[in-house]
């Protein structure tokens, strides 16, 4: 698969090559997409990103880690006290042996991870540490540690408030908690903050589910068979895409869905052994993680730089508050939702805590970023912006250069994970998009392919235009999604509380018990 | 209280041997009550896309249903239309455990299963349902050549 890949990709660029002509008319072509991109974008993203009057920090990250304290505090630490229990939950010791076929605990989690666990943990961490410096890292999991109990929120009323249709079939998600959560407690504006939902929703699936992804796959092949245009890339994983979600071939999705868990625990192993190889330098690693949290070491933006990278790129990786993991986890077959609320607290940890952290290690270890000797701090890149680094990488590059300095032939793997990453998040975010779009515009043949159609249409796009605005774009949209989800999680809250009381209660008594005794 | 006799069937030959089997066991048994099991390969870990999973209630079902009017539901009726007492189960899970466990709930004496005839190469490997339960059985199980 690999091989092929590369061979017609090596086609495509000595094609290319012969051809100065159609070279020059492909690279304006991308210029070209970049920058209506960019033009359309900038007012959106400038509103998100907006920074509180008189300091360089962004409203949205506040948003973000403010809330994810006040549900870890509002839920007495639900992500250390349950752990266990969660754990349990998904080895299936309190799943009742009727419901076998069912969708599981364990099935569940793992589908909602395929969805966050991806690119999000390769290039956006390289991006956290190649502007925030190491010290990102730290932030990143604290807020990963934090993001748990908006998880646990956010999924538990997935799966109360899903909808059940006749045929068996089950459609969940925020814009039904958001409705009919506000509905049961008398509030006005359910159906509002829905509909608004909704609308990030398909922002979202087509910003960071759809163009980043696009986007850092086509950087990663580039990296490895030379440059050439991102529309080409991006035409290529559009037909497969397109095949999949439109013409119904499940094979290409299944046999993802099944190699990209061993992709993570490949990922996950090489990285082990890099660290393994390096172990002389965890040490000095954790405290360029710890000194650079407090002291940025001489990153842009310092300390609050270091801050806002990790906490973006953490909420980025894990999706925690945004939405998109209640689609996911609502079809778990339970009679109590809160189960599923404390399986979906441990996508955080493996996503953000877990896998992040690996990578965020690997680069520092790696030393790829460079170190002004004199002073100990990181030297800046020419424009300021990050990090200078030995080959003037950055994202999912600088991950894969760091990767090879420690095993040489990593990024040939690396090259064939962010391509799986990339196309099983794309799947994911897919049908999170249509759920939304369904809730808006109803089901129906014509409705869904209208979306699926856009949606592929912005894998080129995605492709073709540059990080920097597609990036931008993606936090955004996804962002956007978590404005509106927080802002009503703060009104359901209670609901998760009043589930909470009384299951820890029967879980204490015993009435809940386990089914493997 | 009849003896109770666990078959297991695959909707294949080595099914219906099994079933014959059974037959003439019950008889000379005579107070016999055959339970007609099978089960859909089925397991809680694995890997699934959001779609597959939003639908999965319906394909549990829709399973289910095909197992009972293909394989199940016409092997119960031959038996009691010859005159024998039946019933039949079908659920999911992994395939050795789960006759196990119907056999034992069941209060069954004995399970009764086919020889699989295909043995590739995974079988070799992981091997074969019929030989895990042989292995892993809580009763005496008879396997039909």
């Amino acid at each position: 698969m690999r091989h092929q890949t590369t061979l017609w990709s090596g086609a495509a660029l000595a094609a290319v090559c012969a051809n100065p002509a159609f070279a020059q008319e492909a690279v304006s072509l991308d210029e070209k997409v970049n920058q209506t991109f960019a033009a359309f974008t900038g007012p959106f993203v400038s509103l998100i990103f907006a920074p509180f009057p008189g300091t360089s920090f962004p409203w949205i990250v506040m948003w973000l880690v403010v809330a994810a304290t006040v549900f870890t505090l509002y839920f007495g630490f639900v992500q250390f006290r349950f752990f266990k229990h969660a754990i349990q939950l998904v080895k299936g010791d309190y799943s009742d042996p009727h419901d076998a076929g069912e969708v599981s605990h364990f099935q569940a989690l793992a589908t909602a991870l395929s969805g966050t666990v991806g690119l999000g943990n390769i290039a956006g961490v390289a991006v956290a540490v190649g502007i925030g410096g190491p010290g990102a890292t730290f932030w990143m999991i604290l807020a990963g540690l934090l993001g748990m109990a908006s998880k646990f929120t956010e999924c538990t009323l997935g799966v109360k408030y899903r909808n059940e249709y006749p045929d068996g079939t089950v459609s969940g998600g925020p814009m039904y908690y958001i409705s009919k959560g506000f509905g049961e407690l008398g509030l006005p504006g359910g159906k509002f903050l829905a509909v608004l939902f909704s609308v990030f929703c398909i922002l979202g699936a087509l910003g960071g589910g759809n163009m980043f992804q696009a986007n850092q796959a086509h950087a990663q092949i580039t990296g490895i068979v030379g440059e050439y245009p991102g529309w080409i890339t991006g035409i290529i994983f559009a037909g497969v895409v397109f095949a999949v979600i439109v013409g119904g071939i499940k094979s290409i999705a299944n046999v993802t869905e099944k190699v990209v868990p061993f992709m993570g625990l490949l990922y996950v192993g090489a990285a082990l052994i890099i660290l393994l190889i390096n172990y002389d330098k965890i040490g000095w690693a954790f405290g360029q993680i710890f000194a650079g949290a407090f002291t940025g070491l001489g990153v842009a933006g310092g300390m609050v730089g270091a801050l806002i990278q990790g906490f973006k790129r953490a909420a980025f990786s894990n999706e925690a508050g945004v939405g998109s993991a209640a689609i996911a986890h609502s079809a778990v077959r339970t009679k109590e939702p809160i189960t599923e609320g404390f399986v979906s607290l441990l996508e955080p940890l493996i996503d953000t805590v877990v896998i992040c952290t690996m990578t965020a290690l690997v680069i520092t270890i790696s030393q790829q970023m460079v170190i002004d000797p004199a002073t100990g701090n990181y030297v800046l890149n020419e424009a300021g912006t990050g990090i200078a680094t030995v080959n003037d990488t950055s994202g999912v590059a600088l991950t894969s250069a760091a990767f090879a300095a420690g095993l040489s032939w990593f990024p040939y793997v690396l090259a064939v994970a962010v391509i799986l990453f990339a196309f099983s998040t794309m799947i994911s975010w897919s049908y999170y998009g249509l759920k939304a779009w369904t809730y808006l515009f109803g089901e129906g043949q014509t409705s869904e392919l209208v979306f699926k159609v856009i949606f592929c249409v912005f894998i080129v796009i995605g492709a073709a235009a540059s990080l920097g605005p597609v990036i931008d774009f993606s936090d955004a949209a996804i962002f956007s999604m978590a404005v509106v989800n927080i802002f009503a999680l703060y009104f359901l809250m209670k609901l998760v509380k009043a589930e909470l009381h009384s299951y820890a209660s029967r879980l204490q008594s015993g009435e809940i018990r386990k089914f493997s005794d | 209280m009849p003896t109770k006799l666990l078959i297991g069937l695959d909707g294949e030959g080595s099914g219906e041997r099994a079933l014959h089997h059974a037959k003439r066991l019950a008889k000379l048994i005579g107070d016999c009550e055959i339970v007609v099991a099978y089960v859909i390969e089925w397991s809680p870990f694995t890997f699934q896309t959001a779609e597959e999973n939003a639908k999965r209630h319906q394909r549990r079902e829709e399973e289910l249903n095909l197992a009972h009017s293909r394989v199940v539901d016409p092997a119960v009726t031959q038996l009691v239309d010859e005159g024998y007492t039946a019933s039949g189960v079908v659920r999911h899970g992994d395939v050795a455990e789960t006759l196990n466990k119907i056999a034992v709930e069941a209060g069954a004496e004995q399970i009764v299963v086919g020889r699989s005839s295909e043995g590739g190469f995974t079988q070799r490997l992981f091997g074969s349902s019929t030989g895990n339960l042989v292995m892993h059985a809580s009763m005496p199980v008879t396997v039909v050549g």
